[in-house]
């Protein structure tokens, strides 16, 4: 026993190396996305608040660049609004009823961490657990999708960007609305690649590739980028497309979190499939 | 000696603030991030105790992981360079050049030493933590190309740091 006493405390510097690794490892599985992001969590709202002050003083010198950006969505909003729209026919009645239900309600959220060359990226927002973010729920932003929330503390959150090894976004053809799927392979921030398209399916570089709406969380038909090239090796039954993100994630700033009010429900729906 | 913890405790903070509020903006093309926080490591003087060697390193990897939401990646990394450490002085250390009271800067030893011992070392951090990050081989020589050129780009910035911010005595 003394001298495995005596052993221990002679190596105790390799000893010691390993127990602080197996801490170390222990983090790493604690806090892979598909557990939850729970350590994150606590900590959000010490370095959250970091960064927001950080972002207090950097916020001024992009005031132009997001005028003009929230100028462009609004004009966008405006035209679809029903004032923009002229009546060419008399006859139909408007009712205002329990027809339509509202599905997606958008949080809008300031970025306050943002990082896009690494392998695995998040951002952080500042809005969280007490602003109704939950987790899952889709972020996107003006010009198309950004993430999914993978972690909320009381007053921000964390997204796990579309630019990591894990993220795969249902997605489909605006045109034809063959659907496959959007992941990120690394590398440049602005390409993506799109699988899963058969290769019966005729398209050309500059089509666009919207949300599919098959996932509960990202409403359909929002913008997730163009094809910019593609190619079929002979024999095999699907694309490899590579497409540009329309969303440029170096520059987010305002995003939207959106909140599927019906997804209980079809959460519901979907175990009862399973059985 | 108080001045000497002192230092190294406000160098601890400045280096992981630098690192999440400056040098993680800094990346290139998806290959290039350099993790400067790593010249702690470096700096922490010859008479440190290897236990309180490991034990800041372990806390200086934390740190960064707080802010960069990779529980556990740079503490891992950390620790290991840490471990390393001692190894990498005794095979680049010449003994006769050893003396007390130094410290393992350019100032003391020279940028031709510290070169090695710096390349060396960030490179085993690099090693670890990207790999870690990514947590495959399926895109080994992708990975690899960025730990070897986040190495050359991290040890650039470390030296012009040592040029910057330690004057000759």
């Amino acid at each position: 026993m003394r001298q495995l006493f005596a052993f221990l405390i002679k190596n105790y510097f390799f000893f010691l190396f390993v127990l602080l690794e197996m801490m170390a490892f222990i983090m790493i599985a604690n806090n892979s996305y598909y557990q939850g992001a729970r350590m994150l969590n606590t900590a959000n709202q010490l370095t959250g608040n970091v960064y927001q002050s950080y972002n207090d003083v950097f916020d001024y010198l992009y005031l132009k660049q997001n005028n003009r950006i929230l100028a462009g969505e609004n004009a966008s909003l405006r035209a679809m609004i029903e004032k923009s729209y002229v009546k060419f026919t008399t006859k139909e009645i408007v009712i205002h009823d329990t027809l339509y239900k509202q599905q997606y309600n958008y949080i809008d959220a300031k970025v306050i961490s943002n990082s896009t060359g690494k392998r695995n990226n998040y951002l952080m927002l500042n809005k969280g657990y007490n602003q109704g973010v939950r987790n899952n729920m889709a972020v996107v932003s003006s010009n198309g999708i950004v993430g999914i929330i993978n972690g909320v503390s009381g007053n921000f959150s964390s997204v796990m960007s579309l630019l990591h090894a894990e993220a795969k976004i249902s997605a489909k053809l605006k045109k034809t609305n063959a659907a496959g799927s959007v992941t990120w392979e690394g590398g440049s921030y602005k390409r993506g690649s799109l699988t899963d398209i058969p290769s019966h399916i005729r398209f050309r570089t500059g089509d666009t590739v919207i949300t599919s709406g098959f996932s509960l969380d990202f409403p359909e038909g929002i913008m997730i980028g163009t094809i910019a090239e593609y190619n079929l090796t002979p024999g095999d039954n699907f694309y490899k497309i590579k497409i540009n993100f329309s969303c440029d994630f170096n520059k987010l700033d305002y995003v939207y979190v959106v909140k599927n009010m019906f997804k209980d429900e079809q959460l519901k729906l979907k175990e009862f499939q399973h059985e | 000696m108080n001045n000497l913890y002192f230092r190294n405790i406000i160098r601890f903070i400045l280096l992981i603030l630098l690192q999440v509020l400056v040098f993680d903006n800094v990346q290139i093309r998806g290959y290039i991030n350099p993790y400067i926080y790593v010249l702690f490591i470096l700096l922490i003087p010859f008479e440190t105790p290897p236990w309180l060697l490991l034990i800041s390193a372990f806390l200086l990897g934390f740190g960064v992981d707080l802010f960069s939401d990779t529980m556990g990646m740079h503490t891992a990394a950390s620790v290991f360079m840490a471990f390393c450490r001692p190894g990498i002085l005794r095979m680049v250390f010449s003994s006769k050049d050893y003396e007390i009271g130094i410290s393992p800067g350019i100032n003391d030893l020279g940028i031709e030493w510290f070169l090695k011992y710096a390349l060396i070392l960030v490179f085993l951090h690099h090693l670890v933590f990207f790999y870690l990050e990514v947590f495959s081989f399926y895109e080994f020589f992708y990975t690899f190309a960025r730990v070897i050129l986040s190495t050359l780009s991290t040890v650039l910035f470390i030296i012009i740091g040592q040029y910057l911010f330690y004057r000759k005595k």
